[in-house]
């Protein structure tokens, strides 16, 4: 056995795994799981010099959060709030995969508002499941639902990309995954046929659109209609939260990322008796926390996603 | 009839008495823990009348919802509890609402 093997990741499978060469991204895979490796503030700014789109995801904030985990959650999202202020090129917008709070609670909500606007940019935002705790939904809709159908989905575009946020964490049943549901699926697919083939799309969701693991329920289980709409275009991003860590997957046209939680890190899937906060060193802590920056460059297919940790 | 063997077999009942009664008010009365994103025990028969008492145990809230709606907890926060009193014969399925791959169920026999 080589040295490379040993290593888990031989050099020889990272450079066939660098799909975006030349746009900073890394990412390989480990005993079948995918992790980032491309981490570099200056890659994410000479990207964004040199691009027509760059955009921010941040995920997980879970504000209210206060368990051994990370006993401040509201603190490591102000580091964050803090590190994207500093990138050099300001970003078009961020978007936010949900899970703002912990609880849903109006105070929870009024403390993740008062960290993230100091970013100074527009949010894009759809609920997880910590957001529509309250039976109508009626917190997180009075706030962020302004526009949008149902639980809270919606369109827009940007700089010739169409983005799709949808919610796929209200009305589950019991023994299933995340769930779009049929109204939102019909509108999906109205929503884009008007659409030409080569219009870049990018859907957000709390929970991921592929199954990362149906054991811990980390998937959507209508999420194949939803994909199926998005067959006959060329470039599809796929970006969620939910699972607290970087995991990524390309499949034919579509990208499917996952970003880190600004709030405490969840295990790899099976490598612990459940999903839920993962309490490690606290030196280790924020290695596992951060965002992600997002570049859409013309005539490109795939998008460049750089996953950045709040340290390291 | 032999004393030692009464005295054991009444020292078991009164040690079975002891370990439900020191959980629940009435001995029948239940339990069921929330732990690691799952009902603990999944399953569980009781006597119509019997109370469940659900505790949830994770750093994660969680919610105790009936599948046909006859029971849904609010989201129980870290040692939040929920109780619902079956007085109807039946089973009865329920999942967490946030977490939908949790599922536990309650079958209500007949009391005495």
């Amino acid at each position: 056995m080589s040295h490379d093997d040993n290593d888990g990741v031989s050099r020889r499978k990272v450079l066939e795994c660098m799909t975006w060469a030349g746009t900073g991204v890394l990412w390989t895979i480990s005993g079948g799981v995918p992790h980032s490796l491309g981490l570099v503030d200056e890659a994410m700014a000479a990207d964004a010099k040199s691009s027509g789109l760059t955009f921010l995801q941040i995920s997980d904030s879970h504000v209210g959060f206060d368990k051994p985990a990370n006993p401040n959650a509201k603190g490591t999202l102000e580091e964050a709030i803090a590190r994207i202020k500093a990138v050099p090129v300001k970003p078009a917008f961020m978007i936010h995969t949900g899970d703002i709070t912990h609880l849903s609670k109006e105070s929870e909500f009024d403390d993740a508002e008062k960290i993230i606007s100091q970013a100074r940019l527009d949010v894009h935002y759809v609920p997880g499941e910590h957001d529509i705790i309250d039976p109508e939904i009626k917190i997180y809709k009075e706030r962020y639902g302004r526009g949008t159908k149902g639980p809270g989905y919606y369109s827009f575009d940007a700089n010739g990309v169409h983005f799709i946020g949808l919610v796929n964490v209200a009305n589950l049943k019991g023994g299933g995954m995340g769930s779009l549901g049929d109204e939102q699926l019909e509108w999906i697919e109205d929503d884009l046929k008007s659409r030409s083939a080569s219009t870049p799309i990018v859907l957000f969701a709390h929970i991921p659109l592929w199954t990362v693991y149906p054991e811990w329920g980390w998937g959507t289980e209508d999420s194949a209609r939803a994909l199926g709409y998005l067959k006959r275009f060329g470039s599809v991003t796929v970006l969620n939260g939910h699972i607290h860590q970087v995991m990524q997957k390309v499949e034919g046209n579509v990208t499917f990322h996952t970003a880190r939680s600004t709030a405490f890190p969840q295990p790899a899937p099976g490598t612990a008796s459940s999903a839920g906060p993962m309490k490690v060193p606290a030196e280790q802590l924020r290695t596992m926390l951060g965002t992600a920056s997002v570049t859409f460059k013309q005539g490109e297919q795939r998008l460049a996603i750089i996953d950045t940790p709040l340290q390291g | 009839m032999n004393f030692a063997r009464h005295f054991a077999l009444g020292a078991i009942a009164v040690l079975m008495t002891v370990a439900i009664g020191s959980t629940s008010a009435r001995a029948d009365d239940v339990e069921v823990k929330i732990d690691n994103f799952t009902f603990n025990p999944q399953q569980i028969t009781v006597k119509a009348g019997a109370k469940v008492t659900w505790t949830n145990n994770d750093d994660i809230p969680h919610t105790v919802t009936s599948k046909t709606g006859i029971f849904k907890s609010k989201a129980l926060d870290t040692e939040d509890k929920f109780s619902f009193t079956f007085t109807t014969p039946g089973s009865y399925s329920y999942f967490c609402a946030l977490h939908p791959h949790m599922t536990g169920s309650i079958v209500v026999e007949a009391g005495k």
